[in-house]
């Protein structure tokens, strides 16, 4: 690394670094060439080049944590205000009326941890089940199968499932349950949970490959069967990762949300009872994204509406944090590998 | 109590079930608007503008708004994801800056995407002065893609055995040389991959885009970059909800294509992953 560059001035510095990447990129010197290179341009040149490279590709790795920053920064920036236009009663009230200056987020926050934790309670057992199939006992050809149906699955944007959701399953679940509607927290939860699957289903079935195949042995050497090992050493085993599988999964559907807003009714109201689940509730994304488009830059509701984004983000963020800690947990312990 | 053999048997017919329980409904899914989509979809639904209050005619502008969109989610991801998978695989030692990296790549990664909606509405639109507009859009669904290209490119890379880069070393070459000449060369194709999986992604994302770029209705293309546009799934958003009396047939069709469009990229990425699996030599 040469250390006495710094004399001359930056921007003759980035005026060379730049024309020696593209001498270097567009010249296409082949490799051989290009390292017997020993007059003194050749050398230095080969070295600006690196420094200046390195330099740059050191900058846009740190560019994710400038995004995560500059994220929050501009949530902070439109959303504080809230904080000391309306006071904090009313916020964490029960009633989302902002034409009344009614701001309560209360039914929202609870809206979304309904429709999550059922869509989890759904996806779990769905995608924990389908990982143990896949990793544990199906033959080559079903995996081939799976795989990509589930990548498909993966693929699928959210506003084609809110579409599919709202022309078949709401009717579907009011035609059951002879409901004024359809559009409730169940049926969001339902295409919620299959969003969530791929996500479980791999997270899952790559924790599931990393039990090594002694610990199998040893279970199956005991004469218990295959199913009585995967239950009772293999799933176990794996269990940190599976939880993993499942924040994850928890932090993709408490952010979804076009799939939501069209499929759960969008009603504002505190869910109570466990009836609430066959009624319509609100999110907290789908209120954002519903109300976004009719309020005016700056106004209380403008500002509410991000207040709820900061709230969204500091979630997913604790969210992430703990499945995050879970991976360099086991990095740190070297895993099971 | 149940002989543990039987129970075997039934506990791997449940497995198949559930398995079978979580792939019906995609095939369903895609079954059912292709076939109720299949009749709205010709040539002049494609190529035509909207007319009719979005009633008759095509859906050509949203086809050309998200592609653009896609364009330019490109041009601005694809550098800072791949040098970001460059660092990390190739540069980064580790240390708490490495650590924290990886912590800011899994929660932009887990950031909602309507979160990214508000991000660019205080940002590119209002800050930066672009307006609803395609570079705002695109911009924010850039920084969407980033952590998705990040993560699949820095697998490719870590992928490509240490050997090839300490031969490298050995004939006097740099680290960017190396890089240059022989890594990147052979993580090509899973770094592709990802960089299709991160624009198919943001090529239906509906939420970041509805108060980035979007416009309701707006029967002519843009002229500039800094023009808001149509897009497709937010056009499918709009007139599944917002348009009383919008004839089911066009509603199928426009599903269908974003979903054609969304699978048909899936599946060039897979087949690239695949044929590229097979061809490789080490």
């Amino acid at each position: 690394m040469p250390t006495n560059q710094g004399k001359r001035g930056t921007f003759a510095r980035i005026t060379r670094a730049l024309t020696s990447l593209v001498t270097l990129c567009s010249g296409m010197t082949p490799l051989s060439e290009a390292m017997t290179q020993t007059d003194k341009s050749g050398v230095s040149r080969t070295r600006w080049v690196e420094f200046a490279i390195e330099g740059a590709i050191r900058l846009l790795g740190f560019s994710t944590i400038g995004f995560v920053l500059l994220i929050f920064l501009f949530l902070l920036r439109e959303g504080l205000p809230i904080f000391y236009e309306v006071p904090l009663g009313n916020l964490f009230g029960t009633r989302w009326y902002p034409t009344f200056d009614l701001f309560g987020t209360l039914p929202l926050i609870l809206g979304s941890i309904l429709v999550t934790v059922t869509a989890i309670v759904i996806a779990l057992p769905l995608g924990v089940a389908t990982a143990v199939f896949v990793s544990e006992i199906a033959p080559h050809w079903a995996r081939e199968v799976l795989k990509p149906m589930i990548e498909v699955l993966a693929g699928i944007p959210s506003v084609v499932l809110g579409f599919f959701g709202m022309h078949f399953v709401a009717p579907v679940i009011r035609s059951i349950l002879g409901a004024p509607t359809g559009l409730t927290v169940f049926a969001g939860a339902l295409i919620l949970a299959y969003m969530a699957l791929p996500t479980i289903i791999s997270v899952a079935e790559d924790a599931l490959d990393t039990v090594p195949k002694s610990y199998r042995d040893a279970g199956l050497a005991m004469g218990a069967t295959q199913w009585q090992t995967i239950w009772k050493v293999v799933v176990p085993a794996a269990r940190s990762g599976i939880l993993m599988a499942v924040m994850l999964g928890m932090g993709r559907a408490i952010g979804e949300t076009m799939a939501v807003m069209m499929v759960t009714g969008n009603a504002a109201r505190v869910p109570l009872s466990l009836d609430s689940l066959f009624r319509p509730a609100r999110t907290m994304t789908a209120t954002i994204a519903a109300e976004m488009g009719e309020v005016a830059q700056g106004s209380t509701h403008y500002h509410a509406l991000f207040g709820i984004g900061i709230i969204l983000f500091l979630l997913t963020f604790l969210i992430n944090l703990t499945a995050a800690s879970a991976i360099f947990h086991k990095r740190r312990r070297g895993g099971l590998r | 109590m149940i002989d543990r053999f039987v129970a075997q048997r039934l506990g791997f017919a449940l497995l198949i079930l559930t398995a079978l329980v979580v792939i019906m409904p995609i095939l369903f899914v895609v079954g059912i608007i292709v076939a109720w989509g299949a009749s709205a979809v010709n040539w002049e639904f494609l190529s035509a503008m909207p007319s009719d209050g979005m009633k008759a005619g095509g859906i050509f502008p949203t086809i050309i708004g998200t592609l653009l969109l896609m364009l330019g989610t490109a041009m601005a991801s694809i550098p800072v994801g791949v040098g970001g998978a460059i660092y990390l695989a190739e540069y980064a030692r580790d240390t708490w800056l490495t650590r924290a990296i990886r912590l800011a790549i899994v929660n932009l990664a887990g950031i909602p995407s309507v979160v990214y909606g508000l991000f660019g509405l205080g940002l590119f639109v209002l800050f930066l002065q672009f307006g609803t507009s395609i570079a705002a859009g695109a911009l924010t669904l850039a920084i969407m893609t980033i952590p998705v290209i990040i993560s699949t490119a820095e697998e490719a890379l870590r992928a490509v055995p240490t050997e090839f880069r300490t031969i490298i070393a050995s004939l006097g070459g740099t680290r960017w040389q190396g890089i240059q000449r022989v890594v990147l060369p052979q993580a090509l194709p899973g770094i592709i991959t990802g960089i299709i999986l991160g624009l198919l992604r943001a090529a239906g994302e509906t939420a970041p885009i509805l108060f980035t770029v979007a416009a309701f209705y707006l029967p002519r293309l843009p002229q500039s970059p800094f023009d808001p546009t149509m897009a497709l799934p937010y056009h499918l958003y709009v007139i599944s909800t917002q348009v009383p009396g919008m004839p089911l047939e066009v509603q199928y069709g426009t599903a269908l294509v974003l979903l054609t469009l969304v699978l048909s990229m899936n599946l060039v990425a897979t087949v690239i992953r695949s044929y590229f699996r097979r061809r490789r030599q080490w």
